[in-house]
């Protein structure tokens, strides 16, 4: 607005939208899918995650190789026209068990991240909306949390849900991971919440709505979170990439998901000892790790611009 | 004096000093509105002018009900509006209606203009159905001189006057008898106040509405209030008509004011005395004994820091001074 430059080029397309279509109005949402539609990293973000999403859904489209069936003769096998990603120490196929990985790396990493957001975004936009002692009860009520390390909070968690020695099913252990996952970090992503809805709270805006007579809910869910979830949203494709990380981990540590069960995050903690030797065993899967996060971290920095007015 | 539309006796409110993480104690109170009273005519302007810091926001928030007073009374057409809840408060919010001071925060910058102007018809459905919110949206951009055709427009990509027009419109959205304005125009540059202040005149005639108009600064009031309070650490120092106030002050608080609003006329510069205030406000925790302006106050005597002066008349209008008397060649003529 203080540059005369930005405002004269943004001056002719305003004029044509307000004119053009001037008996609709819009709101916001209706105005971040127009612009969103015409953005090549969200479109490009967008077909990643549907690829990624399609690998999860149906692996059988991918690979007709099956990724637990193991040749020892070609354990660490370089990547080859038969194996293009090479053979694992078992003598696995990388590319097939990469592909048979996703559905629950994925899952993990998208539900693990939904769920810290939420119960984080939730707590946080009560506490800091409603302060006093409401507030401190959940920050230390949080701080319960916060201050448990993840891999000790983790162990105790998976162990009490799994006697030792018991074989529970795929499901009911993914289930548990992403619970353990979201348990252990939503204090960060409350913490994020409470202090941008502090801030939010303060605005002139807010005061104006509620001389209106605005009641809380429609304070919080039009006023204070439109202008609270950015942040909340930065830290959520982060933790995405963290979460198939701590998967990995908790499979590494016997408590996660178990063979014949593949994740990337399985194959990464496999790889660990030989990196050296085999360089292709650790790469390929990480490969898989970094472009989903970069296609999430994409899509929500294309969300989030589009939703803030002043970015466009 | 015709009807009062609104009647504010011995408004205080205190906001705790608190200390301590988990278990809070009380170490003291800042004294930010301590004792007001003032009736507002119907049709009527009331300027409050004041350092910053004297109470004048606290005021107004409170008189919008967004604060609860620690004691008092504020009655709006006979009720009082403290002892109001649900339905009756919500009728309220249509009666009084607040324009805030900062037009860069007043407005949610993630809402279309449309969407800002036409909340106050979301909130009160009945006033305006469905069908007929847009158009009574445009009608109020117009009325405040925006174009109406703007409504999908965000905040960020109009100037200041046009934020606070816009601010001004959702304010009369729900057609309120009373506007609280505070500080409209503090933040915006002169030329544009001027606008800013001629509209608000201009939808005082059309609409009938009463204002309780908040500033900083002695001549952006006089301009449009029929009344003027001056606010001192909580307290009204000086209440009188315009006339009253800018022509016959009484009060040393009021006279330091009006001899340091720039005069116009470089001929009648030289011959008026500029009154400079020594230290600061003192602060609101641990008022001043007796007068609360004594300790910036030439005329300070032993019985201002023993006995608090009240505001009754003296020399004509209300003025909290035991010295009140007129200053040659501080009024602004």
């Amino acid at each position: 607005m203080s540059d005369p430059a930005v405002v004269a080029a943004d001056e002719p397309e305003l004029e044509q939208i307000v004119t053009g279509k001037q008996d609709k109005p819009r709101s916001l949402g209706s105005d971040a899918w127009h612009e969103l539609r015409r953005k090549p990293t969200f479109l490009i973000s967008l077909i990643l995650i549907l690829i990624v999403v399609a690998m999860a859904l149906f692996p059988g489209l991918f690979t007709h190789v099956s990724p637990t069936a193991a040749d020892l003769n070609h354990a660490r096998g370089g990547p080859s026209a038969q194996a293009w990603f090479g053979y694992d120490v078992q003598g696995s196929d990388v590319y097939a068990r990469a592909i048979y990985g996703t559905r629950a790396s994925l899952l993990v990493g998208v539900f693990a991240t939904l769920g810290t957001v939420l119960i984080g975004g939730i707590v946080g936009i009560v506490a800091g909306f409603y302060g006093r002692w409401t507030d401190s009860l959940l920050a230390r009520f949080a701080d319960i949390f916060a201050g448990m390390p993840f891999v000790l909070g983790a162990i105790v968690i998976m162990l009490t849900l799994n006697a030792p020695g018991s074989n529970p099913g795929e499901t009911r252990i993914l289930s548990q991971v992403v619970f353990s996952i979201a348990v252990l970090s939503w204090p960060v992503a409350m913490r994020i919440m409470r202090a941008a809805t502090l801030v939010a709270k303060q605005q002139d805006y807010v005061k104006a709505a509620r001389g209106l007579g605005a009641g809380p809910l429609r304070i919080i869910f039009r006023h204070l979170l439109p202008n609270t979830v950015a942040p909340v949203m930065v830290y959520a494709t982060i933790a995405l990439g963290a979460n198939i990380g701590a998967e990995a981990t908790l499979a590494y540590l016997g408590i996660g998901l178990r063979p014949p069960v593949v994740s990337w995050g399985v194959m990464i903690s496999d790889a660990r000892d030989y990196v050296a030797a085999a360089p292709h065993i650790l790469l390929f899967p990480a490969a898989f790790v970094s472009v989903t996060v970069l296609a999430f971290v994409m899509l929500g920095d294309a969300v989030r611009d589009a939703f803030d007015p002043k970015s466009r | 004096m015709p009807e009062a539309i609104l009647e504010v006796r011995d408004l205080v409110k205190h906001f705790p000093v608190q200390v301590g993480v988990l278990f809070k104690r009380t170490i003291g109170h800042v004294k930010a509105v301590d004792g007001v009273s003032f009736d507002l005519a119907r049709g009527e302007t009331l300027g409050v002018v004041g350092e910053s810091g004297c109470g004048k926001s606290t005021l107004a928030q409170v008189l919008m009900r967004l604060e609860k007073a620690t004691s008092g009374t504020v009655r709006f057409e006979g009720r009082d509006i403290f002892g109001l809840a649900g339905q009756e408060l919500r009728r309220l919010r249509r009666d009084i209606q607040i324009v805030l001071q900062d037009p860069y925060t007043s407005l949610n910058p993630r809402m279309t203009v449309g969407d800002l102007v036409g909340e106050p018809f979301e909130i009160h459905p009945d006033v305006a159905p469905k069908g007929e919110r847009r158009r009574k949206v445009q009608e109020l951009l117009d009325v405040v001189g925006l174009n109406p055709e703007h409504i999908n427009r965000y905040p960020h990509q109009f100037s200041g006057g046009q934020r606070q027009r816009i601010g001004i419109a959702r304010a009369l959205a729900l057609r309120p008898k009373v506007i609280i304005c505070d500080e409209p125009v503090s933040a915006l540059d002169v030329s544009v106040q001027a606008q800013v202040m001629n509209l608000l005149d201009t939808l005082q005639a059309e609409f009938d509405l009463s204002y309780v108009f908040i500033a900083h600064d002695l001549s952006v009031v006089r301009h449009l209030s029929d009344r003027v309070a001056v606010m001192y650490l909580g307290k009204v120092v000086e209440i009188g008509t315009d006339e009253q106030i800018y022509e016959h002050p009484t009060h040393p608080y009021t006279q330091a004011l009006l001899s340091a609003v720039p005069v116009p006329d470089p001929e009648l510069r030289g011959r008026r005395e500029v009154i400079r205030l020594t230290g600061d406000v003192p602060s609101p925790v641990n008022p001043p004994s007796g007068c609360r302006f004594r300790t910036r106050c030439w005329k300070a005597r032993d019985v201002c820091a023993q006995e608090e002066p009240a505001l009754v008349d003296r020399l004509g209008h209300p003025s909290a001074c035991h010295f009140a008397e007129e200053h040659p060649h501080v009024a602004v003529g």
